[in-house]
């Protein structure tokens, strides 16, 4: 497998699980809970891109923010360069933000419109006390604009003043300031226009060769994931079913959720007519998942065990990890 | 093929304290029967406003300022608005992008359905609820007996987008337009609603326009494609054509630049595979550039793109047209 075999991961995720609890009546009691994120685990190595893909609902975005400590887990281990992030106390926590930078989904909710663009971008180094004095902070940040492809003479003008497009560039060069080691990105095209996506991926991409960030990029377009990912987990009502190195998982799906996605994909291309197994029903709610595997309810090909029992995830070819009943255990020599 | 629509030379225009904008300019395309015409641009490039102006819905301050909009050979720009209401619904219905804004959420889905046969098909109230509750199970929804009881926040997104198809569908009109159907719904849920489209076109004989950003959603659902770009339409032709043979510099671009699945070069390799993106960004439609809308990110651009406004002209003798000096001089002789 790609990039993870071998050395320590810069960021290992443990049986990650976030519960949120349902309130109801004028007490406000706990009448149950969404389990968001139910029992996630990951790693990602220097230098890599994770991608963490699922439709809404599976849990992507939680798993995110418990990573970055934005929101607090209710259980689980996050291991980032071999510290423990959850046992972090606020201050350290702050500090090891540095490494760890976040890109948001909206550009346009997640500047501050009352700043201007060079001040969000000069945030970091003045929060982290970078730089030994103003000038040369701006002289950071001139360069930052640049190199997201921004021209630094547009500094002082407000976010509102920038197409969306620029706006995700904006909020690149902010993630960037400080070199960070990872990226958490989620959702970072989602809501460009399709000519000017391309160009916010090809930034991912460089910039990633230039300066060897890790990424976990989440995401919903499998299209992108194909063109980011050296490794792609698909994550299904809060756990994560299938994870495997790009090729393979394109090549190889073998959990039929991952299948199903796949073939969901509408092709840009009239002239290829195409199988589809088109699914039926909607994904059920994370407040009350299906027993067994969550998964069943939905499945073209559940048996008999699918209700009953919760496959685990397990390695079937080396790296090819799956958790489904036609793939009990690793498929070496059988 | 019979045309059931054909428009010539719409423009709507909306009037802001910062000036004219023109959403839709000279906009000319034509909707065959039985045919599914997909209309594909990025936002801000006019195509909703496209679709309300066909049922003269555009709210102010816009408003339709030229063209004739022919449907099954009458214009319907020359109706009267008592007679323009009596065609919204019952020959052309409109499904939007969210069906959760779309719905009234103090009504039961049931009775939202049967509404438009009450009001239009002079139906009872109880044979009504029966023909929503039939409808309902045309558009896949499980249980429809009970769920037709549901109020739309009962649903999910998918089941409230089928429901307004069923709604569209109540009164049997002969044209139906979709504007971003699918947009908010999950790629498996938007297979699925494209599969129920393409089913009901073919069962209820319906023609379809289909609005979207989506490359992939247009190419598997439309016969024909027109591409608009700042407020005009740049291109139009076959579905295979304009993927194979794209004109328009802007269509090539467009088709270059989505990420498509299995293209993305050889694993592990030392170089993730770059995308060919279209540089620049969509014009704001109070600022456009002089000439052609596209010239500042055209990778063509000659001089007298910068001096013209490029119009849609017929290439040879087919149906097939496009807006550009690479096909045609600024006198509109082929080149």
């Amino acid at each position: 497998m790609s990039a993870t075999g071998a050395g320590r991961p810069l960021l290992e995720v443990t049986d990650l699980k976030k519960y949120f609890p349902i309130r109801r009546g004028v007490f406000s009691r706990i009448s149950g809970w969404v389990r968001a994120v139910d029992g996630v685990s990951l790693r990602i190595a220097p230098g890599e891109t994770l991608a963490l893909v699922g439709e809404s609902g599976s849990g992507k975005t939680t798993t995110g923010r418990c990573i970055l400590r934005l929101l607090e887990p209710t259980s689980g281990r996050v291991v980032f360069d071999g510290t423990d992030l959850l046992s972090l106390p606020a201050r350290a926590m702050r500090r090891m933000r540095r490494q760890i930078q976040v890109v948001f989904q909206d550009p346009y909710g997640s500047l501050n419109p009352r700043m201007r663009v060079g001040t969000i971008v000069r945030e970091p180094f003045d929060i982290h006390r970078i730089g030994a004095n103003r000038r040369e902070r701006d002289e950071m940040v001139a360069a930052l604009l640049r190199r997201v492809g921004l021209d630094p003479g547009m500094r002082d003008r407000y976010p509102h003043e920038f197409s969306g497009g620029q706006r995700q560039r904006i909020g690149v060069a902010r993630a960037l300031a400080l070199r960070p080691r990872l990226i958490v990105a989620d959702e970072p095209v989602s809501s460009l226009d399709v000519s000017v996506q391309a160009q916010v991926i090809n930034l991912f991409i460089d910039l990633q060769e230039e300066f060897r960030i890790a990424y976990l990029f989440i995401a919903h377009d499998l299209a992108v994931v194909e063109r980011i990912a050296d490794r792609v987990a698909v994550m299904y009502l809060g756990q994560i079913v299938e994870v495997a190195a790009r090729g393979e998982i394109f090549r190889n799906p073998l959990h039929p959720y991952t299948r199903a996605l796949l073939q969901a994909i509408p092709i840009p291309d009239p002239a290829r007519a195409r199988e589809r197994q088109v699914l039926r029903g909607d994904p059920p709610s994370p407040a009350q998942p299906p027993p067994g595997c969550r998964f069943h309810t939905r499945c073209p090909s559940a048996v008999e065990a699918c209700p009953r029992i919760e496959p685990p995830l397990l390695e079937v070819t080396p790296g090819h990890w799956v958790a489904c009943h036609l793939h009990p255990g690793p498929e070496v020599g059988r | 093929m019979p045309r059931i629509l054909e428009v010539t030379d719409l423009s709507t225009h909306f009037t802001t304290p910062e000036g004219e904008v023109r959403a839709v300019d000279r906009v000319s395309f034509h909707v065959d029967e039985g045919q599914t015409l997909g209309l594909v641009g990025e936002s801000g490039c006019g195509k909703s406003v496209l679709a309300l102006s066909l049922l003269r819905l555009v709210p102010p301050p816009g408003r339709i300022v030229s063209g004739r909009i022919v449907y099954k050979g009458g214009d319907l720009m020359a109706l009267p608005e008592r007679g323009i209401r009596r065609v919204r619904g019952r020959e052309i219905a409109l499904i939007f992008q969210e069906p959760s804004t779309a719905l009234n959420p103090v009504f039961t889905v049931g009775y939202q359905i049967a509404e438009g046969l009450i009001v239009h098909k002079m139906m009872k109230k109880k044979e009504a609820l029966r023909e929503a509750a039939r409808l309902m199970e045309v558009v896949r929804i499980p249980d429809p007996g009970r769920r037709v009881r549901d109020y739309p926040h009962q649903m999910s997104g998918g089941m409230r987008q089928r429901v307004m198809i069923a709604m569209a569908l109540a009164c049997r009109p002969s044209l139906l337009v979709a504007d971003e159907p699918t947009t908010a719904l999950d790629v498996t849920i938007q297979a699925e609603i494209l599969d129920l489209l393409r089913n009901l076109k073919r069962d209820f004989r319906l023609s379809l326009i289909l609005i979207s950003h989506n490359l992939g959603v247009i190419a598997e659902t439309a016969d024909r494609i027109a591409v608009m770009y700042a407020g005009r339409i740049v291109e139009e032709a076959g579905a295979n054509d304009l993927f194979a043979r794209p004109k328009h510099p802007y269509t090539a671009g467009l088709i270059r630049s989505i990420p498509r699945l299995g293209d993305a070069g050889p694993e592990g390799g030392d170089r993730k595979k770059r995308l060919a993106a279209i540089e620049g960004t969509v014009p704001d439609l109070l600022r456009l550039p002089p000439g052609c809308a596209f010239q500042p990110r055209c990778p063509d651009v000659m001089r007298e793109c910068r001096e013209h406004v490029p119009g849609l002209r017929p290439l040879g003798d087919s149906s097939d047209t496009v807006a550009c000096f690479k096909h045609h001089d600024p006198e509109g002789r082929p080149r």
